[in-house]
């Protein structure tokens, strides 16, 4: 029989939370990167291009560090946030800023997927028919590539559900604030007798990540079948 | 309009170079593929910048590299007809056609949805999605939604490439019948002399990146039936038909051509090339061909090693050709008279 402690549905809850956090604040940015880097000329594309896609080869651990010289108290961002009076660090934002960071070449490269494959000729009918470069991309550009989106989300969010190195780093293992399932799982697993709760949560976790490939699946075919 | 572009662009080793100004309101854009016509729309549209000059519409500066002036296209009331109709996949046929009509401002607007819906016969099709429209249909959307973004000048690149030769001369009719009913100015691009004399009044011809000749379109005709596999084709758009022991006689000036195809009882549009009629300098007394018209001479020219003829017959034109030896036999002189013989079975319908 499967039971969960408070504290594991805290886990579980908190979990949800930083995954549904990090994919909303990095959606934004992540269409605007791949706006960038598809569309658009500039000098250091490749610089760009190269910063996105580093958290992908990069250990999760080295980017948590990174971010934790970043964000506390004598970092660049840290210092200015201290001086408003904002604490990042070993807090659940924390946690959703490294799943952010993380999952965000992911999201990116969906996304970009998505914008190569339309035509260009679309994108010059829309502007010789009047639209701006803002209203191209929220009126061709964005609804087009609206399959890249969701998987790139889907793929963020799943990403940010499985984050481990570096959430501990910059937003500890601190039950109830910042312990999301996996830093929930490694903690039983490294205490004597957690190996049915460890198993629990495992279950969990799987349950969640076959939940977002089903709905992937599903939102995908539907926006394919439009096209 | 008059549109006057000097510019120059280059890729790699392509490199085009325009320099000429155009007045009316049908212009063309001759060359084959390959040799700029497309960059050069695309210069026009403002969705690709030249690399040097300027582009000037009915005076306005579009586009000025020493006065640093580059008019975004969405600015420029230049709207464009693709080869391939490239709608919105995501939107409706009303959304597709109202997406520039939505964008252009109210005081610009002088052509509404309703008339462009009646012009084109779109009226069935405006709440269906546009992946499921036929090409013609698709090709018609196309043509509606630059129309309807009121645009100054209508660009057309190679638009009736992608159809074929039947859906292309259907299209033709509503693709003249909107420019002329709303009155904009076009530039019409192709590679096919007979849509550009169906189409264009001026033509500048490309080549390589160049422009080597600006002329009418008939003019171009003219001059390239020598090197033309086909000669020079005649048009004709016949109505009035009647049946004739098997075949379909049209009137065509004063008199009636016969012709193999048909009956459609509506107006249609033949071929015939120059190369299918052959002159006799006296009536026969009797022959197959069950056309014989008797014609004036207008004028002779010379076509490579042949002579082209513009001939007049009861008020209709032909352009025949023939081997510059027979010219002689049949002492061709401006103003003489010759017989012209053209079988039924030598017209062909074009839509």
């Amino acid at each position: 029989m499967i039971s969960f402690t408070p504290a594991d549905i805290d886990a579980i809850r908190l979990s949800a939370k930083v995954a549904v956090a990090a994919t909303i604040i990095s959606l934004p940015f992540g269409c605007a990167v791949a706006y960038l880097l598809t569309f658009v000329k500039f000098r250091g594309k490749i610089v760009l291009d190269g910063i996105v896609n580093l958290p992908l080869t990069l250990p999760p651990v080295v980017i948590g560090y990174l971010l934790l010289l970043l964000l506390g108290k004598r970092g660049w961002i840290g210092s200015l946030l201290g001086a408003a009076g904002i604490r990042v660090i070993f807090t659940w934002e924390a946690a959703a800023i490294a799943s952010a960071v993380v999952g965000f070449p992911l999201l990116v490269r969906s996304i970009r997927i998505g914008m190569e494959a339309i035509d260009e000729r679309l994108i010059h009918a829309s502007r010789t028919l009047g639209a701006n470069r803002l209203d191209t991309l929220v009126t061709v550009i964005l609804p087009l590539s609206a399959r890249g989106i969701v998987a790139g989300s889907a793929l963020m969010f799943a990403r940010s559900l499985g984050e481990f190195g570096a959430t501990i780093i910059v937003a500890g293992n601190i039950p109830g604030v910042t312990q999301t399932i996996p830093l929930a799982i490694y903690e039983y697993a490294s205490s004597p007798g957690g190996e049915r709760a460890a198993l629990a949560l495992c279950f969990v976790a799987i349950a969640l990540s076959l939940a977002v490939l089903v709905f992937h699946e599903y939102l995908g075919g539907k926006l394919g079948r439009r096209k | 309009m008059e549109l006057s572009v000097n510019v120059a662009k280059s890729f790699g080793e392509f490199t085009l170079r325009a320099d000429f100004t155009l007045k009316g309101d049908r212009l063309g854009v001759f060359g084959a593929s390959g040799s700029g016509k497309s960059t050069l729309v695309n210069l026009l549209a403002g969705t690709m910048a030249p690399d040097d000059g300027t582009i000037l519409l009915d005076g306005e500066c579009l586009y000025s590299r020493s006065e640093r002036i580059n008019v975004p296209p969405e600015r420029r009331r230049i709207a464009m007809v693709f080869q391939d109709p490239h709608l919105f996949p995501h939107l409706s046929v009303r959304n597709n056609l109202l997406y520039g009509y939505k964008r252009c401002v109210p005081e610009d607007r002088r052509i509404e949805l309703d008339s462009v819906v009646e012009v084109l016969k779109l009226a069935d099709l405006l709440d269906r999605g546009v992946s499921n429209l036929s090409g013609g249909e698709q090709q018609r959307v196309a043509i509606g939604r630059a129309v309807l973004a009121n645009p100054r000048l209508l660009l057309m690149d190679e638009p009736l490439s992608a159809l074929d030769d039947q859906l292309k001369f259907q299209i033709i009719p509503y693709l003249k019948g909107v420019c002329e009913e709303f009155a904009i100015p076009f530039v019409f691009i192709t590679h096919s002399l007979v849509e550009m004399r169906l189409m264009a009044e001026r033509v500048i011809v490309f080549e390589k990146g160049r422009i080597v000749q600006q002329a009418t379109a008939d003019q171009l005709a003219r001059q390239r039936m020598g090197t033309s596999q086909v000669g020079y084709i005649n048009l004709f758009r016949l109505k009035d038909s009647r049946r004739v022991d098997g075949l379909t006689a049209y009137r065509w000036g004063d008199g009636e051509l016969l012709l193999t195809t048909g009956p459609t009882g509506e107006e249609g549009l033949f071929e015939l090339s120059s190369r299918d009629i052959i002159l006799f300098k006296r009536h026969p007394e009797a022959i197959s061909a069950r056309n014989l018209l008797q014609c004036r001479v207008v004028s002779a020219f010379e076509v490579g090693n042949r002579t082209g003829l513009e001939l007049e017959c009861g008020g209709g034109r032909l352009v025949a050709e023939i081997a510059r030896m027979a010219a002689e036999e049949l002492d061709i002189r401006e103003g003489g008279e010759v017989f012209a013989a053209v079988k039924a079975s030598a017209f062909r319908k074009l839509g």
